[in-house]
């Protein structure tokens, strides 16, 4: 299998995780990632809050590049694939918007290739080959799998059911660890307001946290950057103005698989959170 | 909440052009308030998403378009997905942010400091090719008189990695220059 990658900015800063971790868990599976040559930032909120138009043409560009490959395109990061799936399939059924956002980039995108996340790239992959290639399952990890926004809204670009989402617990499963049921796995962080409103996406992010710890769970699990930093970062901030206590490490899924495959714990980048990781991965031995 | 004089305020262009904008048959709205249940945002807006709705179909412009709502809406878009009439609220949100922000209105409130993020991340993007966190972050702090914001947060990223203080630009700058101008140049046109 080969695909065109799009990485997208946080994942070489904020996110650098989620990149290792994904780059080292495809190459494992026998996923060929080609990174997109010379891509840039597909606008994310900012962008479409602020122009419609601008909103298409920074993904479009992208996909435009992506398309000299000759590959679907996967992101890994929420973010840019909802921009890059939602460009392209407004710009696939409008041809007319097309011509006109072609113009702008100087680069035409015919719309030949699909986005896809990497969610469904590595579930592509079949679960039982993902079964067969563990070596360390996950046992003693009760998971609660956290989907945010971005992958499964709006209903053209969702990878899976917006209200109860599973492909994040199959993979999981797959790996051997336990899930729980819990209701906030689509509940919004609040992750866009979280530098500009902090004092918003804190009540946001505390919900979460608190209905992850009453399922039981003793880690999230997630598939966005954007998620990762503000569950993460911020978990320590509810402690301290909340006077909770959590202490629910973020995992990126890719990170999790790859210790089940086995990888060097190096490649999956564990120690970089703000949540000390050690006691949970600890339970996998 | 202020009383509000229909015969006063409306402006009864206004909700064919947000329709119009959006794509989004904004009439449509019935008031059931689904939106609103399931706005997780909700509890720190001015105007809630229903009401945000009703108002444009009564032609309440400027009350709609200076609303810290509009500017709060996080884009998770779970109103869109749940609205019976399969309307689009998300989209009505961005348009009016659009709108607000052509006429120049300056975000009242908790919407300013979301306004100026925004402009500092495109600002970003057409300067780099791409979001420099480090910088954005430092530019937001400075312009909204907070220096030492997240200072901590940074040296840790920073030590672990995870903040760089340069910025990978793609070859192609100029490409991105010029789609930023031909952006404007196709808005002002319209």
């Amino acid at each position: 299998m080969k695909f065109a990658y799009y990485p997208g900015c946080s994942l070489e800063t904020s996110g650098k995780e989620y990149d290792l971790s994904t780059r080292a868990v495809s190459k494992h599976l026998g996923i060929e990632l080609t990174e997109v040559p010379d891509w840039s930032c597909c606008g994310a909120t900012a962008g479409h809050s602020t122009s419609h138009l601008l909103a298409l043409a920074l993904p479009a560009r992208n996909l435009a590049l992506a398309e000299e490959t000759g590959l679907d395109v996967t992101a890994p990061c929420a973010a840019c694939y909802q921009r890059l799936a939602l460009a392209c399939h407004e710009l696939n059924q409008n041809p007319q918007l097309r011509e006109k956002v072609n113009e702008i980039t100087g680069r035409p995108f015919h719309g030949k290739i699909k986005v896809i996340s990497i969610l469904e790239v590595i579930s592509s992959v079949g679960l039982e080959q993902i079964r067969a290639q563990v070596v360390k399952p996950l046992k003693g990890l009760k998971i609660a799998a956290y989907y945010g926004c971005l992958l499964v809204r709006p209903r053209a670009i969702q990878i899976d059911d917006p209200e109860n989402p599973q492909i994040i617990e199959q993979i999981m499963q797959a790996a051997g660890a336990d899930t729980v049921d819990w209701p906030h796995k689509t509940e919004c962080c609040g992750a866009s307001l979280a530098v500009s409103n902090e004092e918003v996406a804190i009540p946001m992010v505390s919900r979460i946290l608190k209905a992850a710890a009453f399922s039981g769970a003793n880690c999230l699990v997630c598939a966005c950057p954007l998620c990762h930093f503000n569950l993460d970062m911020r978990q320590l901030k509810v402690n301290r103005l909340r006077g909770t206590n959590y202490h629910l490490p973020v995992f990126y899924f890719t990170q999790l698989l790859g210790v089940a495959m086995g990888l060097n714990p190096q490649d999956l980048s564990l120690h970089t959170h703000f949540v000390d990781t050690g006691q949970v991965l600890k339970l996998v031995g | 909440m202020e009383t509000i004089r229909l015969n006063e305020s409306e402006d009864r262009d206004f909700i064919e052009r947000v329709s119009r904008e959006s794509g989004q048959a904004v009439e449509n709205c019935y008031q059931c308030g689904k939106c609103t249940a399931g706005c997780p945002v909700a509890f720190a807006y001015d105007l809630m998403p229903h009401q945000v709705m009703r108002m444009i179909q009564m032609g309440l412009k400027e009350e709609v378009l200076r609303c810290q709502s509009i500017w709060l809406c996080a884009s998770c878009v779970t109103c869109t997905v749940r609205c019976p009439r399969k309307i689009d609220v998300a989209m009505v949100m961005d348009t009016l942010r659009i709108m607000a922000r052509r006429k120049g209105m300056v975000p009242p409130g908790r919407g300013r400091n979301v306004a100026v993020f925004n402009n500092n991340f495109l600002g970003s993007i057409q300067k780099y090719g791409r979001l420099f966190e480090f910088a954005t972050m430092a530019m937001f702090n400075l312009k909204t008189g907070q220096p030492f914001r997240e200072a901590n947060t940074g040296l840790t990223m920073l030590r672990r990695g995870k903040l760089k203080l340069s910025v990978t630009k793609p070859r192609g700058l100029e490409e991105i220059n010029r789609i930023f101008e031909k952006v404007r140049q196709a808005e002002k046109e319209v």
